[in-house]
Formats: structure tokens, sequence, C-alpha cells
């Protein structure tokens, strides 16, 4: 089965290289983009049925055996973000077709797009820390040429800071995983998973530990670590900073879980509260930097900030019911973040701006974007029946379950806050009236072209409410996962083999 | 040999961090270039340091009859530095672009992604569509 292991990242790679010979070929190129995604998220559900029938996979690349070759693993946490990936990525491919303008394309607009695929895929499947790390920087790298593409002066200003904290973020990494390798002798996850608890000294592990906490925090943009996030996220092409949005910083959320459900336990009296500590302080810093932007894509961003919270929370609160809402939460979220980035997008399209004084008057002319903003808006904020409900109400109940009470009690106050904003965007975006009177219908837009901007937009709501209605086999499979993470046995099993 | 190693180590992230708390993003970027060397040396180190053993198998043998210097770590470092190399080529290219499209290396002066809030006027960031 080892070939299904490679191929979510192999696939994005052969795609990206088809992709940049074809860049100058206008149609061609897109839709090679279009059908690398298609291709990835086959293959990716393909991964999922069969780790969700057979347990947790495990290849060795080059054959060499674990610990001391490159393996990929994929449990469910990992399969599911493969998917995951792959909604988001061909989603925001349909809508690329237009949005990307034919300069970007040839400057390799789409190469770069699947190498961030591939790299987010690789991050997601590989059982080696050293092999996350170069995954990492093949992802980061991506993320710079995408972020920077075209160059005009904001996305110029706003790539430097972001690649300025994301190159601290890696040397931090780089420095954790130098350090734990002369406490262990092993870089292998699984293998790890018994290394540092045969460590002696018991109180480097923790300073490891915070040490990795820094720089995977850097990389999910936590308190007191967010501020390149909100000084880039707005600048690049809607197609970028959507991808950016549901996929980049969820990357570090999943390290983070990787690292602190496998490897860092054993202190979890003091790593897990800390996270706690920060988990609190990102959702509210967030949600109310969040409350006092006026710019649609710069309240969505400070939205990631507040919403990684929740995820954090989920991992510190480290009970069964907390890791089932934490992985809930993660897939909810990329599906809802990208998509409200995809309907700021829309809406820039057809009133011209993304300041909210600017801008009105959707609701009157173009009711289906309001009601397709409306879906990922409340789920964002926690309404049910949409995903969001289900995703605050899991970690809520998990956070009441340890008598907690205080963490709950944020938990719901950002919510209401969450509420703010989105009736902000609402009242400002759809509501009022247009300041220069327009009205901005969608039947202005081409045929093509609106259904290229529509149709990720409408996917994506329409999966949002799926799993509003019909939690049941997405909370059984978020319990099946936490299992997973919580009882490491099976992963470590399938790694190491049965031998030890 | 550690003892010296972790000194330099020391000494390099402490260079580092008074030329990445300034403000001109050129020595920032010079701060991140000595950052990540002391990275790639806390690797080498962390992985023990062996002298003048190199990890060579002797013609009909299967393993090396004495302790050898750990090759791997010297692998992630080799790794590590082509890694950086490529990052940082790309971020003194992006720096240097951004001080010809901005006129300044001053990050305080770089306010056009995020205007204070009395000058928020046109914000035309990076508005991707194909009229560029």
């Amino acid at each position: 089965m080892s070939w299904l292991l490679t191929l979510p990242i192999m696939l994005p790679i052969m795609t990206a290289v088809l992709a940049f010979l074809l860049r100058r070929k206008r149609p061609a190129g897109h839709w090679i983009s279009v059908a690398g995604s298609l291709a990835l998220l086959a293959v990716s559900i393909a991964l999922f049925i069969a780790v969700w029938q057979q347990g947790v996979l495990a290849a060795q690349m080059g054959l060499w055996p674990a610990p001391f070759g490159i393996t990929l693993v994929a449990d469910l946490l990992s399969a599911v973000m493969v998917v995951i990936t792959a909604v988001t990525g061909l989603a925001v491919s349909v809508y690329a077709l237009a949005e990307i303008g034919p300069r970007r394309e040839r400057l390799g607009y789409h190469a770069l797009f699947q190498v961030l695929l591939a790299g987010v895929s690789g991050a997601f499947l590989t059982g080696d820390l050293f092999n996350l790390y170069v995954w990492f920087e093949v992802m980061l790298i991506a993320s710079f040429g995408l972020l920077v593409l075209g160059g005009n002066k904001a996305q110029l200003d706003g790539g430097i800071k972001y690649v300025a904290l994301n190159l601290v973020s890696t040397v931090f990494f780089l420095m954790g995983i130098g350090l734990l390798y002369g406490l262990t002798g092993t870089l292998n996850l699984a293998d790890l998973h018994g290394a540092v608890r045969a460590v002696e000294n018991q109180g480097l592990v923790t300073s490891l530990a915070v040490l990795f906490i820094i720089a995977f925090g850097i990389k999910a943009a936590v308190f007191p670590l967010f501020f390149w996030l909100p000084a880039a996220y707005h600048t690049p092409p809607v197609a970028v900073s959507a991808v950016f949005a549901g996929l980049l910083t969820k990357v570090g959320v999943y390290a983070l879980i990787r690292m602190f459900t496998l490897v860092f336990t054993e202190d979890s009296a003091y790593t897990h509260n800390l996270l706690l500590v920060v988990a609190a302080f990102t959702m509210v810093t967030g949600v109310l930097g969040a409350a006092a932007q006026n710019e649609f894509r710069k309240i969505l961003s400070f939205h990631i900030v507040s919403q990684i919270g929740y995820m954090i929370l989920g991992l510190a609160l480290y009970t069964p019911l907390a890791l089932v809402g934490a992985v809930f939460y993660l897939v909810h979220h990329i599906i809802v973040k990208a998509n409200l980035f995809l309907v700021s997008g829309v809406s820039r399209r057809l009133t011209g701006s993304f300041e909210l004084a600017r801008i009105g008057g959707l609701y009157k002319s173009s009711p289906l974007l309001a009601l397709l903003f409306l879906v990922p808006a409340f789920s964002l904020a926690g309404f049910p029946p949409l995903s969001g409900f289900w995703a605050k109400y899991l970690l809520i109940k998990a956070s009441l379950d340890i008598d907690a009470y205080l963490i709950a009690a944020i938990a719901l106050i950002v919510g209401l806050l969450t509420v703010y904003s989105m009736t902000k965007i609402w009242a400002e975006v759809f509501w009022k009236p247009h300041p220069q009177g327009r009205s901005p219908a969608l039947s202005r837009l081409g045929r093509r072209e609106r259904a290229a901007l529509l149709l990720p937009v409408a996917g994506l709501a329409a999966l949002t409410v799926a799993i509003g209605l019909y939690p049941e086999p997405f909370v059984a499979f978020a319990e099946r996962s936490a299992a997973q993470l919580l009882n490491p046995a099976g992963y470590v099993r399938a790694v190491l083999g049965g031998g030890q | 040999m550690e003892v010296v190693l972790a000194l330099l180590v020391g000494l390099l992230v402490a260079a580092s961090v008074y030329l990445m708390l300034a403000r001109n993003l050129l020595r920032f970027v010079f701060g991140l270039v000595l950052l990540s060397n002391a990275a790639n040396l806390v690797i080498f180190t962390a992985g023990r340091l062996t002298p003048a053993t190199p990890p060579l198998v002797p013609e009909g043998m299967k393993a090396p009859p004495e302790v050898v210097a750990n090759a791997l770590p010297q692998a992630l470092v080799l790794t590590a530095i082509v890694i950086g190399f490529g990052l940082l080529a790309f971020a003194l290219a992006l720096l240097f672009r951004g001080y010809q499209a901005l006129g300044t290396l001053d990050s305080d002066a770089m306010r056009i992604a995020e205007p204070k809030p009395e000058e928020t006027g046109e914000d035309e960031a990076g508005q991707g569509t194909a009229k560029s």
C-alpha cells in the first residue's frame, strides 16, 4: 500500500511540473491545476478509506527500516487532513480560473500552488521530525512565492514581515530538532514516543517541548506570536489568501497536536497548562483585533488567530472529548475559513473594494451571495445547526466536564464577539446600500466567470451544512481519531513493526 | 571541545538577537544568517563530537571495527545548510525588491499593508485580478 501514501505528495509535484511547463499556454495551464487537484482529492479519499478500514498505514521510503529511514505514516488525523487539503486545493484552483490573471499565470502561480499542496500533504504524512522540517520548508518557499507573486507594494510589505517571522520559526524548529536528537538519538516520531520517556533528565525534555511550542506556535499564529498573519494575509490575491487561511496555520496546529500527543506527553501538567493559557489569550486577542478592523479580509485574518485558539484549547485540555473537539474544529475551520475568504473575493469583484466603508448593497442585488456568506459566517460564530456549532459544543462540553469553567466562559464570550464581527460585515457589506448607489448584481459577471467564482463557494458551503446537519459520522470519525491520538500504541506498532 | 562550541553557539545567538532587534531589515537578515548558522552548529554538536574517526567501513567488513563519528547529524546539517541558503537568497532578493518598491528598509516605515488608522485611505492591497 506504500504507493497510496506517496501519491498525495507525488501527484501535486507532477502537476506542478506540468503546470510550470504550460504556464504560457493560458487555457491548458490552469486546467492542469484543476485536474491535478481533482486527482489529489481522489487519491486522498482512497487513502482515507484505506486508513479507516485497516488502521494506521506506514511505508518505509527506500525500504530502509524505521527508525533509520524516512517513514510516511497516515493515521486518521493525517488522512483527514490530506483530504481537507485536497478539498481546499480543488475549491481554490477552480476559483483561481476567474481570479488569477495571465500575468500571474505566466509567473508560475499554478506551479507554486501545487508545490504548496505537496508541502502541506507531506507535512501531514511524514513520520519523521527532520522530514517534517523539510516539508515545512517546501511549503514555506512556495507560500513566499505565492505571497509576493505579482509584486505590488502591499504584497512586498506584507511578504517581508511574513518571510522574516517564519524564517525565525524555522530556525527555532531546527534547533529543537538538533537538541532532541542529541538527547534521544532518534528523529522518528514513533521511536521518539518511547525514547523521550527513557531520558533521565525530564527537565531537559520539558524545556525542549517549550522550544517546539514556540517554533510551531509561530507557524500556527498563536498569541503572542501571531503578528505576521494579519500583516500579510490580506495583501495577495484572494485565491492565494484563501488557501493560506485554510491550510498554512493548520499545519502548525497539526504539528503541535502530533508532537504533544505522541512525543511530549510526560510533563503535561506544565506543557499543556502553558498551551491552555496560550489558547485563552489567542482566542481573546484574535477576536478583539478583528473587532477593531474595518477591512473585509483583515477581519477574517484576525478571526483565524482567534479560531486557532479553540483548536489549541482542545489539545491543551487533553481529554478524549477535547481532542475529538480539536479534530472536529480543524476540519470545520479549514472549510469555513477558506470559504469566507472566497466570498470576500467575490464581493470585491462586485463592489470594487475590501474596505467596509466603500461597499454595500449586496443583499439587495445578489441575494445568492448573501446566503453563501451567511452559511460560513454563522458556522464560524457557532450557530446551530451548522458545523461550527458542533465544534464549539464539543470543546465547551469538554472543558465543563473537567470543571474548567473559566476557559469555557472565555470560549463562549469569544463566540459571541465573533457574531459581532460577522454581523458587522453583514451590515456593512450586504445590508446597507452601496455608498455610490451602485447595484452590484452577480449577473454583471460573465457566465463562465460566475461559475468559477461561485461553484467553490457553494460547494464548501454545502459541505458546512452537511457537517452541521449530519454530524454523527464526522463525530464518530473524530472520536476514533482522538482515540488513536491518545493511545499511540497502534501508531508506534505500524511504524516500528510488531516486535517493538 | 563541546564547551567551546556551546559557547560559540551562545555568542552567535546573542549577536544575532542584537542584529535582529534592529529596525533596519538588512541587519535583521544578517542576524538571521548568524542564527541559522548557530542552529547548524547545535545539530552538529548535539550529534556528539568524535574527532578523527571518519565513519568508513574497511573492505571485507560489514561494520566499522570501532566507534566512529555519527554521520547522521552531518547529513542533517548539510540539508539544513542547503535549505537555509535557498531561503536566505530568497529573503535577500525580496528585501532588495522591497527596497526598490517601498524606498526604505526601515520596518517601522513600511506601513502600506497596515496603514495607521487615520490614514486609511485607498487600500488597493493586492487586487490580484487580471487588471494587473
